[in-house]
């Protein structure tokens, strides 16, 4: 480009971009069809960015996933421990990992929170695909004695559970049973509403203190995970998302309100 | 909050095209935009009030994804990128367009990271250059010459088809 030729490498991007004011555009637009070389490269690069976009916007056509809403995201953030207090589990998780030897270490560290959660959901999903086709038994120990099946259960998981309330979404409880789950346990409560659908909440002790709701497609039915305190929840059941995250962020509410009896109502 | 939703959810469906054209994999792709809200949500309070919240948004996530691609390279471990996800987007569509979808992909992956997210975010998610600028960190004539470059990058290899070793076997 000559020095008399005030058009830059700026003009040509802004000209490929559309973004020259009319003047300028058609000053642009002279000095190449003068110099057409020039004119042809930038006619190829507007030609090649216009495919570019054509290919990629049926992703941004795309329907916004539930689990990206900023209304999801939100709950969860919510319900999430302060970043230090995460920081000094690591540590100690570290040092443990440590004093076990670098096994223990590695196999923390390439086991990621996804990896945990999404066994987490393969485990409830199998669970529920069991037991929920299940006519005669499909419980252990039936609502009927929600007491002694809630005792049981918090004491065999060694964490305090209780059954949520479901009646609000249409389930009621049906009851529950005692699963194995890698070197511990799980317990599996199981929910009905008057259609006879069933849903089905798992959880297990899975180390972890807090992450964000996680939406599973399973084969037959879809599952929402996440994990509070220590503890890996999941629910299954065969409903459409929307639901599925209506009766998870149930559930997580009531969980939050039996874990913090103490706390002083707001004034 | 739905004050935060209404700045940040417009933003949405172009992050997700953006992470797809990184990551080609549908799972990872929402993933990492999760990932960016979740870091837009926590940082809220700290986000520029003069700024715009849409290159805010997107230099989060391109800083994540390369944070995630210094992790990959440091564990050895390649990305698992599979074309079969790719293929399932234009599954209906003529073989043509099916064709120049490859091609534009496979010409995407000739460039470097910075190539890439300068093409994206200027050409498919309009981006102004002030605004590049800032999230590369580097003069606005810099921006320029590095987004003349990539087009031409690009250019290049869409000419030159989707398969350059093949031909040079040729």
């Amino acid at each position: 480009m000559s020095v008399d030729q005030p058009i830059g490498e700026d003009d040509l991007n802004a000209f490929v971009d559309g973004r020259l004011g009319p003047e300028r555009h058609a000053l642009v637009s002279r000095f190449l069809s003068e110099n057409p070389q020039l004119g042809e490269r930038v006619a190829a690069d507007i030609a090649v960015r216009n495919t570019l976009r054509d290919s990629l916007q049926f992703k941004a056509a795309e329907p916004i996933p539930a689990r990206l809403r900023i209304a999801n995201l939100a709950v969860e953030r919510h319900a999430s421990r302060p970043h230090w207090l995460r920081v000094a589990a690591a540590a100690l998780l570290f040092a443990l990992g440590g004093l076990g030897g670098w096994f223990a270490h590695a196999r923390f560290a390439a086991t990621s929170v996804a990896q945990r959660e999404t066994r987490v959901a393969a485990e409830a999903l199998s669970a529920h695909r069991v037991f929920t086709a299940e006519t005669v038994h499909p419980v252990e120990v039936a609502a009927a004695q929600e007491a002694h099946l809630v005792q049981w259960l918090s004491r065999r998981l060694n964490h305090p559970l209780k059954a949520p309330d479901l009646s609000a979404q249409g389930f009621h409880l049906m009851g529950g049973r005692l699963l194995p789950a890698g070197s511990g346990a799980a317990a599996q409560l199981m929910y009905q509403d008057d259609g006879g659908a069933r849903l089905t909440l798992y959880l297990r002790a899975d180390g972890e203190a807090g992450t964000a709701f996680r939406f599973v497609q399973g084969q037959n039915a879809s599952a929402f995970t996440w994990s509070e305190d220590g503890f890996g929840y999941a629910i299954a059941a065969q409903v459409d998302r929307t639901q599925l995250l209506n009766i998870a962020e149930s559930v997580y509410q009531q969980s939050k309100v039996s874990e913090e009896p103490k706390k002083p109502p707001p004034t | 909050m739905d004050e935060i939703a209404a700045i940040l959810e417009p933003h949405i469906p172009g992050l997700r095209r953006y992470a797809w054209a990184l990551l080609r994999d549908r799972e990872a792709a929402d993933d990492l935009v999760q990932d960016c809200l979740e870091h837009a949500l926590a940082g809220w309070h700290m986000r520029r009030r003069d700024g715009n919240p849409k290159a805010w948004l997107f230099t989060i996530l391109r800083n994540l994804h390369i944070s995630e691609l210094r992790r990959r390279s440091r564990r050895g471990t390649r990305a698992d990128v599979e074309e079969a996800d790719s293929a399932e987007a234009f599954q209906d569509a003529d073989p043509e367009r099916r064709l120049i979808f490859r091609e534009c992909l496979a010409a995407l992956d000739c460039l470097s990271e910075e190539q890439k997210s300068i093409l994206l975010l200027v050409g498919v998610e309009d981006l102004s250059y002030a605004d590049m600028a800032k999230a590369l960190d580097i003069p606005i004539g810099t921006v320029m010459s590095r987004l003349s470059r990539a087009r031409e990058r690009f250019r290049q290899a869409m000419e030159t088809g989707s398969a350059p070793q093949l031909r040079r076997v040729k």
